[in-house]
């Protein structure tokens, strides 16, 4: 790696490419070597203390005994080995929440593609004011903190004064009493508040798609399906994949959403996802490595999906 | 494309003209009855004929949100917050982005893996050893326990995303200053930076959305004194499951919304030239 003669070097401007040649790894003629690390130092300070640091800690809390009591240091912490693991995957709960939070994203994940890339195409179909308009209001869906969201969700789908139950003439059926309407109401809000991303990516990468493809298909009187299927979306590719992962990571993480809008959970704990049973296992009941164990469940999961992305980067023959 | 357009049957591009804004106006109404209810008065919010408009506005609502325990507190805490992660995570994302896009140097590619890595950690997972750190390091209850959290958490994904826009100051640029004398901290600073300027503030978004947003940290690390809570925590404060003040609640949703709007709308631009940049890269 210390060779400057690397892939990058390609889309360089030949003197650059030279000199880096000429002075064996260090393209620089002043500074040297630790000139990047001295930029990188602040970065590397934060994110090694807040974030590194903590993981390492997250796994260390999962393989010990630690409640209420070691918190105020009555006890002293013991260690646990895999105990914690396998109380965990012995409760049935655990199982549950985590097949609940799998397909909850899945389906958030294809709610949001779905309607952000129908989105983006309509947005290149129609004027510039139509457009701006649903642009504006994206843009309003997406600002909108996850905390007011929920609350102003809430009061739309509200039994009594919502005007949605009214609109629909649902009476006073409540969204939140049934497993799965609580779950689709939390989707639906979900969805809202995060296809415009997906919109936004997806326009901003259909727009630089040369006209030139675009009007061929047209010419071949291709059906805006077949346009979409054999023209865009291979072109665009590479950005489905970034908004498909960006949504996996988000959707697997919801955490405010459930816990404002069904209450921590819903009743019995039907709505858990394991973001929001790692907090009720570890603040709400003070069980700190159990609550640590699914947060390791959580980021192995997260860190597949990784691995996954790299290697879809790699295979794109996209450089880092 | 504009050809494409002008082949796209008339009736075909009114109905998707149609439909768009019909969309826009279905995903704008959250948002309008949000402000719609913050204005209206009590009795119409608590009927079970809900109307799509008022009469009567009133700012009864706000008046009750900003006599709230010091409502003006929290929301200044939560501007402090937003506001310390976007600036410092601006400055440490653009030298960290300057340095894996200007040098190679040993690990340089490890190190970007480990920046995309490190945005799948769901930060959630982080609350329990987190908490214990800032109990530690004396944090729990004060606005540190939160601006450092946020800004470990937006750093890899600023980086990564400024990485598209530092890329693209041309190198020639950089020769030309050197030619001329200038320092590297000069060209840094006086050139790259002012440069890069716009994309730091297409990716200073995310950092204030997520800092703005956050609910969870707030809620786990500012246990006991109230004086350093944050806006989303004020909100909750109405919002009592069984009886919820809706009113109160609109209310206050809309005065935190109103800022990332502004903010939204200010950015707007650059964000979408930003995003296209950071994913096409």
């Amino acid at each position: 790696m210390t060779a400057p003669a690397t892939p990058v070097a390609a889309d360089r401007p030949p003197v650059r490419a030279a000199r880096g040649g000429a002075v064996h790894g260090t393209p620089r003629r002043r500074g040297g070597r630790a000139t990047p690390w001295i930029y990188l130092a602040p970065a590397l300070v934060v994110l090694g203390g807040l974030l590194v640091y903590p993981v390492y800690q997250l796994g260390l809390i999962s393989f010990l005994e630690y409640t209420q009591a070691q918190v105020s240091g009555g006890e002293p912490t013991t260690f646990q080995g895999l105990g914690n693991y396998a109380t965990l995957f012995r409760d049935e709960e655990f199982w549950r929440v985590l097949l609940a939070t799998l397909l909850f994203a899945a389906a958030c994940v294809l709610g949001t593609l779905a309607v952000g890339c129908a989105l983006a195409v309509l947005l290149t179909r129609v004027r510039a004011l139509p457009r701006l308009a649903l642009m504006l209001a994206g843009l309003g869906a997406w600002a909108t903190p996850a905390v007011t969201g929920s609350t102003v969700w809430l009061l739309l789908f509200d039994a009594d004064f919502g005007p949605v139950n009214r609109v629909l003439g649902l009476g006073d059926h409540s969204w939140t009493y049934g497993r799965y309407s609580a779950f689709l109401f939390v989707l639906l809000e979900v969805v809202w508040c995060s296809f415009p991303f997906v919109m936004v990516t997806v326009y901003a990468g259909i727009r630089a798609v040369p006209a030139e493809v675009l009007e061929a298909a047209a010419l071949d009187g291709a059906s805006p399906w077949r346009v979409w299927r054999s023209v865009l979306a291979p072109m665009l590719r590479p950005i489905l994949v970034v908004v498909t992962i960006q949504s996996v990571i988000w959707d697997f993480k919801v955490f405010t959403q459930i816990y404002v809008m069904t209450g921590g959970g819903g009743i019995a704990g039907q709505n858990l996802v394991l973001n929001v049973y790692a907090y009720q296992k570890a603040f709400a009941s003070s069980q700190y490595s159990l609550g640590a164990a699914i947060g390791v469940v959580m980021l192995l999961i997260l860190l597949a999906v990784t691995l996954v992305y790299l290697r879809l980067l790699r295979r794109q023959g996209e450089e880092l | 494309m504009n050809l494409t357009r002008a082949r796209v049957r008339r009736p075909w591009r009114l109905a998707a003209e149609a439909s768009a804004l019909l969309i826009a106006v279905l995903v704008a109404f959250p948002l309008y009855w949000m402000v719609l209810s913050a204005f209206k008065p009590a009795g119409e919010i608590a009927s079970d004929r809900p109307r799509p408009w008022t009469l009567s506005p009133s700012l009864d609502s706000f008046r009750r949100v900003f006599g709230q325990q010091e409502f003006g507190r929290y929301f200044l805490n939560s501007l402090l917050v937003a506001g310390a992660v976007v600036v410092a995570s601006a400055l440490i994302a653009f030298l960290a982005a300057t340095a894996v896009t200007r040098f190679r140097f040993r690990f340089r590619t490890t190190l970007l893996i480990m920046f995309l890595v490190a945005q799948m950690v769901p930060v959630e997972a982080l609350t329990i050893p987190l908490f214990f750190l800032m109990r530690d390091f004396g944090q729990l209850n004060t606005l540190g326990a939160l601006i450092l959290p946020h800004l470990a958490f937006s750093l890899p994904f600023a980086i990564w995303m400024l990485r598209g826009f530092v890329k693209a100051v041309p190198e020639a640029l950089e020769e030309a200053a050197h030619v001329d004398g200038a320092s590297r901290t000069r060209f840094l600073w006086q050139i790259l930076f002012p440069l890069v300027f716009p994309g730091l503030v297409a990716t200073s978004v995310f950092s204030f959305i997520s800092a703005w947003n956050d609910f969870l940290f707030a809620k786990s690390f500012i246990i006991s004194d109230t004086s350093q809570s944050t806006l989303p925590m004020a909100l909750l404060v109405f919002y009592k499951p069984d009886d919820p003040d809706w009113g109160g609640v609109m209310a206050a949703s809309t005065v935190m919304t109103i800022p990332v709007l502004v903010f939204f709308v200010l950015v707007q631009r650059r964000l979408v030239s930003g995003l296209g940049g950071a994913v096409k890269d």
